[in-house]
């Protein structure tokens, strides 16, 4: 250890002292055994001279530790205006890595007993815009692009005609609250399955009427709880909640399902992300 | 225990005299994780208080009753986003922190100097007695008394159980086990904002007893080195 190497040199300091009076005593034996160092005696004292220390030394060794210690301002960078941002980036970056890497294809989210939804009246509506963007039903239609062996308009026909599903499933939205709500549709993946979509692409892009837009990972994309999501507790979905078609994707954040959903699109390229993650919240926010 | 004991001394003239004693109490692993995480936990605490304000209730979202208003100018972060960013980003330092922290002290033996254990139990309550009702100073044996090990051992757990608590909030569905245990998403966040409110307990007791007795203590948190322990 450091600082019984120190203690290895302080060992010759009392001999040194001691010396000179052994010189300068005379021949008389009584003197003699004064001068002479007292080891039975001070077992104690030469074990505390042993680990003793000089008083500079000591300050030399405090100084050196605090020292060791000084690597802890690097994270005073955090501080620094102009890298700030950037390590932010990079630390969101991290977690949004860590998050893709925590999403197992076949974990489901918990699903909940009916007695246990939120009642409708109390499903909250959030949209960064408008409640109602004014889809005029008659004429709305999915355009469908990319990577796709069909592209085209759908009608809300052809993607009722998929297999129904209805979960009851939370909806957790990144202000911190959440609801249990009760979502009906087709399953993307089927969907995917129908417009002949290359799975193989890495995004899912949708773009909504209300001029939102959001990305997916193929991987949540494909995953069984995922839908084109036309019910809310089992009626045809309202204006408010997106109507006549939005995503439930009950593995992700709140902000993931987008609502009035008028294009969708199969792509490897990401050229915007999504509304909020543009903003700088995380891009893959897997529950 | 690990603990060195030096002399430090004077030369006057011939004589060789002891000034004072000093103890090495922490070792460098244990100083840095102690600022790093200090660090890193007002980072989490700040920029979480941030996050806390954009719907700041543990009730339904309708109707929404506000439990505290948090003001802005004690939070990190500005709006939820970077909040966001702060907390996603210091949390794998607090994380970090407390992995290297509880494997050196494990492999070191070290926390023998921190754990309470059953062996503290019987000088709790003449420390409690001391410090709370002028009781008369019990004898320092070591390098914590019975209640700073009980402190410090409870806020290690509180640490564990916020990393815990937080993964519930973040990862709900791919952590849904601990989720579970935690009564799921929502009662996940509450406990999460509870341990908050216990760690800081902890830290507002630390820095009574830092400032009341602790230059030495706290020198000793930089360097390793308590000058004139009791013990």
């Amino acid at each position: 250890m450091d600082q019984e190497h120190r203690n290895d040199d302080r060992i010759e300091e009392p001999e040194k002292v001691e010396k000179p009076s052994v010189v300068a005593g005379d021949s008389k034996p009584a003197d003699a055994v004064s001068a002479v160092p007292k080891p039975p005696q001070s077992m104690a004292e030469r074990k505390a001279l042993r680990t003793g220390i000089h008083e500079a030394d000591f300050s030399r060794l405090s100084r050196r530790e605090l020292l060791k210690v000084a690597p802890v301002l690097v994270l005073g960078a955090f501080a620094v205006p102009s890298l700030q941002e950037l390590l932010l980036r990079r630390g969101l970056g991290f977690s949004d890595w860590a998050s893709k890497q925590l999403f197992r294809r076949g974990h489901f989210a918990p699903t909940f007993r009916d007695s246990e939804l939120t009642p409708f009246e109390r499903f909250p509506i959030n949209d960064y815009d408008i409640d109602d963007p004014g889809v005029i039903y008659e004429n709305w239609t999915l355009t469908v692009s990319g990577a796709v062996q069909k592209p085209g308009e759908y009608r809300l026909a052809q993607i009722q005609a998929l297999p129904r599903t209805r979960q009851n499933t939370r909806h957790v939205c990144v202000e911190g609250w959440d609801v249990i709500g009760r979502f009906g549709g087709a399953r993307l993946s089927d969907f995917l399955a129908m417009i002949g979509a290359d799975t193989s692409a890495r995004f899912i892009t949708v773009g909504c009427a209300d001029d939102y837009y959001e990305s997916l990972d193929m991987e949540t994309a494909l995953h069984p709880q995922t839908l084109l999501c036309y019910e809310m507790y089992d009626q045809p979905l309202t204006r408010e909640h997106g109507a006549p078609l939005r995503l439930n994707i009950p593995t992700q954040i709140g902000y993931k399902q987008a609502k009035y959903l008028t294009d969708l699109k199969v792509t490897n390229v990401l050229d915007k992300i999504g509304y909020w993650e543009d903003q700088g919240y995380s891009s893959f926010y897997g529950l | 225990m690990s603990s060195t004991v030096i002399e430090i001394v004077r030369q006057n003239g011939e004589e060789t005299e002891v000034v004072r004693r000093a103890v090495h109490e922490h070792p460098l692993v244990v100083r840095l994780c102690h600022w790093v995480n200090a660090i890193a936990l007002f980072v989490m605490v700040g920029s979480g208080l941030q996050i806390f304000r954009a719907f700041p209730s543990f009730g339904a979202k309708i109707p929404q009753k506000d439990l505290l208003q948090w003001p802005k100018a004690f939070a990190i972060g500005g709006w939820l986003g970077g909040a966001l960013q702060w907390h996603l980003t210091f949390m794998w330092i607090y994380i970090a922190t407390g992995f290297v922290y509880l494997g050196y002290q494990l492999f070191s033996g070290n926390y023998r100097q921190v754990l309470f254990t059953h062996r503290d139990v019987p000088g709790v309550w003449p420390m409690v007695k001391h410090y709370f009702f002028f009781g008369p100073k019990p004898e320092q044996r070591e390098a914590y008394n019975p209640l700073q090990k009980h402190a410090y051992t409870t806020v290690i757990i509180l640490g564990v159980l916020s990393v815990l608590t937080g993964f519930a909030v973040w990862k709900p569905v791919q952590c849904s086990w601990l989720a579970w245990m935690m009564g799921g998403f929502h009662w996940a966040r509450l406990l999460h904002f509870l341990v908050m409110w216990a760690i800081l307990a902890f830290v507002f007791g630390h820095l009574v007893m830092v400032l009341l007795h602790g230059w030495d203590n706290l020198v000793s948190m930089l360097t390793g080195w308590k000058k004139d322990p009791e013990y």
